[in-house]
């Protein structure tokens, strides 16, 4: 007979309960977040009750409006800047043992390794031992007993490169800086929620809603501040000046046809720098202030006292901000860049300097700004469609199974709640292609409830009370239910091992229906459809 | 009780009597399909092809030849201008979608490309904006078609495993060939109508392998359970008797399928509305080749009929 022990009539509600209860927040969304934001700033609103529950379901960017970016970190740009910083040591090493290699020259090529040639090729050997000496173990898990650098030597060349082990430990520190200072810039100007996703090997996903366009953001974030302090050989030089090795030429910021000729090497670089506020120089105008670290200062201080009366270059990415001549020693590692600023550029920049600079550059391979208006539009339409769609099958449901058709009803209803329960208690992201998701549901949750009153009236034709074909009809049904929907779920794992965005948040959707429209369906109508039969106690029934 | 009936008590139609028909006309449409794939392939997004997709919006009257001369001037190579219309549009609300082709020795567009376009579409339209811009390097577009192509093929496969290791592997071959004929007639109507073919529909085809397996699955398991019921009959009768049973089943499934995605076609937004339509096209085709492709194929290579051994691969229900 129809039976379903107490403890599980008392399990299926609880379920129910706990999931409508995890869903009751969404209806009340811009109130429970604003509860959300004062309890973030520890702060307390009385606009919803602290006891309940307070997740809401994540709206997508497509949703709400933001930017999406989705960069790639040149990996490789530190390999070159740690050559172009061990080029004045391994020079100084190899000038001590002139005697012996003979004179040594920096030939142009790749930039991520250095070619050294040496008048003396058979003595390469004792070179290569020698620069030996400036190689140290690789700091990272799996790679002990390695070392950073690689010596070969190649006829009258020596070259150094940055060893394979190093390569990825390099690799590994330069995406976690990045993302670091990524956070940081965007958490400057303080928006709520931005996902900052570290991809694959070498690519950030970074998604800030709210926020104007993706230019702002690549502007707030793709800015490479890369500030170093480096010696002036010869200053205001046309552009046809040429560079020697471990020279650079650069433009001006103030006037690009000028042109510095500098010292490759930094003598202190922005990595250094521990604090940049936005000031004013002693004639009024807009500057920065900075302040390095110990080993900044130190540096600082040092080339300083050497250097009186030489000028020397502020370079922020590749552009003279300006190159002051050193007037005394400054031994407490703190300084002024002045330059033709205006207030909200020397804000920017002291912001900038203070985040760090970027380690490597940025491409952006993929962007995307949804307009809030666009965003609210779809939500809309997407509201209507839901309710048009959940309309029109609760009509045509009842109007086909009668009684049994409410009882389908109900369990929609519920169904669709434990959806956005679901969702809410995941912390998962509704994207408009989710919403669809939601209405697809909708339509194919019911299947399940079908399946089980065709069946059913299949069973009532062999006339064995109507008891007996409703538990025949749930009974018989199960494997088509099972089968169909472990199909479709196996399409929704499928979309989101391989999908991103939108189309994910869609799996996630479709996933979590299929799980609650066949939990409703075995565990919900029947439970509401066995109350009925007892009761009431019916001598025949009509599905 | 009035009950809303689709399709009358105790159906005995012949779906087999002109199989051959049927057969056929989908071997016309696959064909079709296929020609149409071949000679003007699909109208991809910039989600496959990569470059940069603008959704304007001013109050003002769509000119869509101005716009294009106003963008000129830029030298950015392939501009597409269309007109969007949407019901839940307001009377002032005029949308145009504008898509730009990646520029060459670039991946996503620069802030300088958006900025000028809008400045010299102001010239044309002043109170125009972007209401979203997005932009995808070749780099990306190139591993989103892989990835896709990659996904459809996966789910295919997958399913096949499931339905072999549940059903007999005739079973298999009977859905996987309705799936097939299902996903490249999708993959057609987009081709033929020139649809836009974004990733939003790879995910419809996903679902509508799922959905067509769905009502395939539902034929043949009470395929299964009437062969081991009436061991007497021809496979023909009791492959007929199955699809009798379980008609009223699959048109209201249908149906309120349907009724829902119809809703989200006609009120969603134009946003999604290829996606939508993706997947109607793929309930009507997918309820039809389920009945029409899977069950004639499955007809045609036969089954085996001793269930006398139960069968631990072959399901959990025990012959009765």
């Amino acid at each position: 007979m129809l039976q379903i022990a107490l403890w599980k009539r008392f399990i299926i509600w609880i379920l129910c309960a706990g999931g409508l209860l995890l869903a009751l927040p969404n209806a009340f969304y811009s109130r429970v977040e604003t509860f959300n934001d004062a309890k973030l700033l520890n702060e307390t609103s009385d606009k919803w009750p602290s006891f309940l529950p307070s997740s809401l379901v994540n709206l997508g960017l497509d949703l709400r409006g933001g930017a999406h970016l989705l960069a790639e970190v040149q990996v490789s740009d530190v390999y070159e800047q740690r050559m172009a910083a061990l080029w004045p040591d391994i020079r100084d090493i190899l000038r001590a043992e002139r005697d012996k290699v003979g004179t040594i020259r920096l030939q142009k090529g790749k930039l991520d390794e250095l070619r050294i040639k040496l008048s003396n090729p058979n003595e390469i050997d004792t070179g290569i031992n020698l620069l030996k000496t400036l190689a140290k173990p690789v700091s990272s898990v799996g790679s002990i007993g390695k070392l950073d650098l690689d010596f070969i030597g190649e006829d009258d060349e020596i070259i150094v490169r940055l060893s394979d082990a190093e390569r990825r430990a390099t690799d590994n520190r330069t995406m976690q800086q990045a993302l670091e200072i990524i956070r940081r810039r965007i958490d400057e100007v303080g928006t709520r929620e931005p996902t900052i996703q570290r991809q694959g090997s070498d690519r950030v996903l970074i998604q800030v809603p709210g926020i104007g366009s993706a230019s702002e953001l690549k502007q707030l974030i793709g800015t490479t501040a890369q500030l170093t302090f480096q010696p002036v050989i010869a200053a205001r030089v046309n552009s046809e000046s040429l560079a020697g090795s471990g020279q650079e030429l650069l433009p001006a910021l103030d006037d690009p046809s000028e042109f510095y000729l500098l010292d490759a090497g930094a003598v202190v670089t922005g990595e250094e720098l521990v604090d940049a506020q936005p000031s004013f120089d002693q004639n009024g105008r807009p500057a920065v202030n900075f302040r390095f670290n110990p080993s900044g200062a130190r540096k600082f201080g040092d080339y300083t006292a050497e250097n009186i009366g030489n000028p020397f270059a502020i370079v922020l990415d590749n552009e003279v901000i300006s190159a002051p001549t050193i007037q005394s020693h400054i031994p407490g590692g703190s300084g002024i860049i002045t330059g033709s600023f205006t207030i909200e550029e020397s804000t920017e920049l002291a912001i900038l300097l203070r985040a760090g600079a970027l380690p490597a550059g940025l491409t952006f391979l993929e962007e995307r700004t949804i307009g809030p208006e666009l965003g609210a539009d779809s939500i809309q339409a997407g509201k209507v469609a839901c309710i048009v769609a959940f309309g029109a099958v609760l009509l045509f449901m009842a109007a086909s199974y009668g009684l049994f058709g409410l009882f389908a009803n109900l369990a929609l209803l519920i169904n669709v709640g434990l959806i956005f329960g679901l969702l809410s208690g995941i912390g998962a992201t509704l994207t408009l292609p989710g919403i669809a998701g939601i209405v697809l549901t909708i339509g194919m949750a019911v299947d399940a409830n079908v399946l089980i009153f065709e069946r059913i009236r299949e069973e009532l034709v062999s006339a064995k009370g109507p008891a007996r074909a409703i538990e025949l009809g749930y009974e018989k049904a199960m494997s088509a239910i099972l089968d169909a929907n472990i199909t479709t779920f196996i399409a929704a794992v499928i979309l989101f091992v391989m999908g991103s965005g939108p189309v994910r948040g869609f799996s996630i959707t479709l996933g979590l229906g299929i799980i609650t429209s066949v939990f409703t369906a075995i565990f919900v109508t029947r439970l509401l459809v066995v109350m009925w039969f007892e009761r009431r106690r019916p001598k025949t029934i009509e599905v | 009780m009035m009950r809303l009936k689709l399709v009358p008590k105790n159906t005995s139609w012949n779906f087999f009597s002109r199989s051959k028909v049927w057969i056929g006309l989908s071997i016309i449409l696959v064909v079709l399909s296929l020609i149409s794939f071949f000679v003007q392939s699909l109208n991809f997004g910039i989600d496959f092809r990569g470059g940069t997709s603008i959704r304007t919006e001013s109050s003002e009257p769509i000119n869509v030849a101005a716009y294009r001369s106003a963008l000129s001037s830029l030298d950015l190579g392939d501009i597409t201008i269309s007109e969007v219309f949407d019901p839940s549009f307001e009377a002032d609300q005029n949308v145009a979608m504008i898509r730009i082709q990646a520029q060459p020795g670039q991946e996503a567009a620069t802030s300088i490309l958006v900025e000028n376009s809008l400045q010299n579409l102001k010239g044309v339209s002043e109170d125009i904006k972007f209401v979203s811009v997005e932009s995808v390097g070749p780099k990306v577009s190139g591993e989103l078609i892989k990835t896709a192509i990659i996904a459809v093929i996966l789910a295919i496969s997958a399913v096949l495993f499931y339905i072999w290791i549940r059903f007999e592997w005739q079973f298999a071959v009977g859905a996987i060939s309705a799936l097939i004929h299902d996903v490249i007639l999708t993959i057609g109507i987009f081709s033929l109508l020139q649809i836009k073919f974004d990733l939003a529909i790879i995910a419809a085809i996903l679902t509508i392998v799922g959905y067509s397996l769905n009502d395939t699955v539902v034929v043949f398991d009470r395929v299964r359970e009437n062969l081991r019921k009436f061991k007497k009959r021809s496979l023909i009768e009791v492959m007929n008797l199955s699809i009798n049973e379980t008609m009223s089943r699959t048109v209201m499934t249908s149906v309120t399928t349907l009724l829902a995605l119809i809703s989200l076609f006609v009120l969603g937004g134009d946003v999604i509305r290829g996606f939508v339509f993706a997947m109607i096209w793929g309930v009507v085709v997918g309820t039809y080749s389920s009945i029409f492709i899977a069950s004639a194929i499955l007809l045609w290579t036969g089954v085996k009929r001793d269930w006398t051994k139960p069968n631990a691969e072959a399901g959990t229900q025990v012959p009765q």
